[in-house]
């Protein structure tokens, strides 16, 4: 009777701490993790919190230790020292087959010599799940990937091979789904489509998405917050707004997108607007010599040569008023636009 | 002529004398009747492929195949973990290599003797088993089917490790990576994955392994003692003691049938698109 009384308040307890975690844990959370190889520091103590349901990037050069930072999550690397946490949950030991967490991979790794179908399959048949055939209908079916069940990796294009690893991924539903650089491997003009895809996707499937990426452009545009790293550190967490407008560092400021560094400031292209000499500036104003000037469709970049020797872009709209190489201007901004860095 | 033919013609040349020539010469003989002491005399007979229905040379053709196929499947069995050991040793891999190819630097004959001194009655292992007290007498270890399906699976081995191991090597880390990821332990990895993914590598073994065995006919002349005839005792018989040419020619050609036929089998299944 004692006996199954304690049972029976373990069991309550498990059910207390599950409900705990589950409600109130973050999915994923990062506690002063290490990795040493040798020779090399790849990741140096990273900490980090990832919200239930976000949409969240790694950004960094290569060789920043992002790549890595994944690896330890997905349990295909052992970190030197810190803690990997699932659902609040230390994971560290566990197997990558023992993690509910899923990679798509650089370039996919789908099984080749298994139909699409298959390799959607392959999953749920190692976690024995039930009513496989509906499962993988509604992978293929969430990813726009139906009528092609019976091809094999080699017959599918490159966006099509990318459609399948995240169907195989996402129909374990993951506690996180890790994509690592996902859109490198696919021509331009599909990453920009997929971009505005992978976001939708994530919304739908509901699964918190954690992607590695060198590219300012994919994190900014798809992310809900990224965390911004440099030399195996973490250098900056926020919102695309926060780090791109509020950059901490110069590192970020820099990595995130152009800047002009003026007198100790930066200030992006964009928030530059040029006037001819004579106007009369309302705020921040410096004066130079246009030297050239880029046309890119959308938008016209001049480029501008300060008294001070400095070289600086101006991003402008296209019918902003032309200037013409040797033309003396006045590049000026809003005080508001200024990123100072201590 | 052109360069390209030049650059060929040694292949043709070797080929038409030492492969068409001899080919056409043992078929030839194949249809010729037995002299009286070896060799051949006319007139043409197909007599001695009648003779190759005789259940008893049947029985000889089975236990051949059957042999080469036994040798095959052990071959596979010890080759594909040291296979994979080696491609996904991070350290000392091309020691290992070197291990595997180690026999090659002494003579098949030399090895296969070997063999004898460590499996006879008053050899290593019997001395051994008697000195320890696990046995008390000899084991029949030498001289029988055991002995020489040792002695090939021994010889051949090699044959089968390196191949499998050139594709392990060529196989993506990544998609070991992935069918773990996706929830596979690390067993169902190997025979999900990377056994499918493998299989160049071990059809092109089996078949490096599974014809000479087949044709063998030293191994089991010397472990098996005469006492274990496979095809290739019985050519070297015909054409010895036997003194009967044609019919030695014929059991040739139709051991090379029997290969020729393992093989289209064999390889036109495998020729199916993978990838």
């Amino acid at each position: 009777m004692a006996e199954l009384r304690s049972s029976a308040s373990a069991h309550a307890a498990q059910v207390l701490r599950y409900y705990f975690y589950y409600s109130m844990a973050p999915i994923l959370e990062l506690r002063k993790l290490v990795k040493h190889f040798p020779g090399q520091q790849a990741v140096r103590e990273i900490s980090l919190v990832i919200p239930r349901g976000s949409f969240f990037s790694l950004l960094g050069p290569s060789g920043c230790g992002k790549t890595t930072t994944l690896r330890l999550i997905a349990g295909f690397e052992q970190p030197t020292s810190g803690d990997v946490l699932l659902n609040g949950e230390i994971v560290n030991q566990r197997q990558p087959y023992e993690r509910n967490v899923s990679t798509v991979f650089q370039n996919y790794a789908l099984f080749p010599h298994l139909t699409a179908r298959a390799n959607v399959e392959f999953g749920l048949k190692r976690h024995r799940a039930t009513e496989i055939d509906r499962r993988v209908r509604e992978a293929l079916e969430l990813v726009g990937l139906t009528g092609k069940e019976t091809r094999r990796p080699a017959q599918l294009s490159g966006g099509e091979r990318q459609r399948v690893a995240l169907a195989r991924s996402l129909v374990l539903q993951p506690d996180v789904l890790l994509l690592d650089e996902p859109l490198a491997a696919l021509d331009p003009k599909l990453r920009k489509q997929m971009r505005l895809e992978l976001k939708a996707m994530q919304r739908r499937a509901g699964v918190t998405f954690l992607l590695v990426t060198h590219d300012q452009q994919e994190a900014l545009s798809m992310s809900d917050g990224l965390a911004v790293m440099n030399e195996g550190r973490i250098e900056q967490v926020g919102s695309p707004e926060d780090v791109y407008l509020r950059p901490r560092s110069r590192f970020v400021a820099g990595f995130l997108g152009a800047v002009n560094w003026i007198g100790g400031a930066g200030i992006r292209p964009e928030s530059v607007r040029l006037l001819a000499p004579g106007d009369v500036a309302p705020d921040r104003h410096v004066r130079g010599i246009v030297t050239g000037s880029v046309f890119l469709g959308d938008c016209v970049q001049v480029l501008v040569r300060l008294h001070s020797g400095e070289d600086t872009v101006a991003q402008l709209p296209r019918r902003a008023a032309l200037f013409q190489p040797g033309d003396p201007v006045q590049l000026t901004w809003s005080a508001a636009d200024e990123m100072t860095f201590p | 002529m052109k360069l390209r033919t030049w650059f060929l013609l040694p292949a043709w040349l070797s080929l038409v004398l030492l492969f068409a020539v001899p080919f056409a010469i043992v078929l030839a003989y194949s249809f010729l009747t037995r002299g009286v002491y070896g060799g051949i005399e006319l007139p043409w007979t197909a007599e001695s492929y009648r003779r190759l229905f005789d259940p008893l040379y049947l029985a000889i053709l089975w236990r051949s195949f059957a042999m080469a196929l036994a040798a095959t499947a052990l071959c596979l069995l010890l080759a594909f973990p040291a296979a994979l050991f080696i491609s996904r040793a991070a350290r000392h891999k091309n020691l290992y290599l070197q291990l595997v190819m180690l026999p090659f630097w002494t003579s098949f004959l030399v090895r296969t003797y070997a063999w004898i001194f460590l499996l006879r009655d008053t050899g290593l292992f019997n001395t051994a088993l008697q000195a320890l007290g696990i046995t008390h007498g000899p084991l029949p270890l030498l001289y029988n089917d055991g002995a020489v399906l040792l002695g090939l699976v021994y010889g051949y081995l090699p044959f089968m490790v390196l191949p499998i191991y050139a594709t392990l090597e060529r196989l993506d880390p990544a998609l070991v990576e992935a069918a773990a990821d996706l929830g596979a332990r690390p067993m169902t990895t190997v025979w999900r994955i990377v056994v499918p993914l493998s299989r160049p590598g071990i059809v092109a073994g089996s078949v490096l392994v599974f014809i000479p065995c087949l044709g063998a006919y030293l191994t089991p002349d010397l472990l098996g003692g005469g006492r274990t005839v496979l095809v290739g005792n019985l050519v070297q018989n015909q054409f010895t003691t036997a003194r009967d040419w044609p019919f030695g020619a014929a059991v040739s050609i139709a051991l090379m049938a029997l290969v020729t036929l393992v093989l289209v089998v064999f390889l036109r299944r495998e020729s199916e698109p993978l990838a």
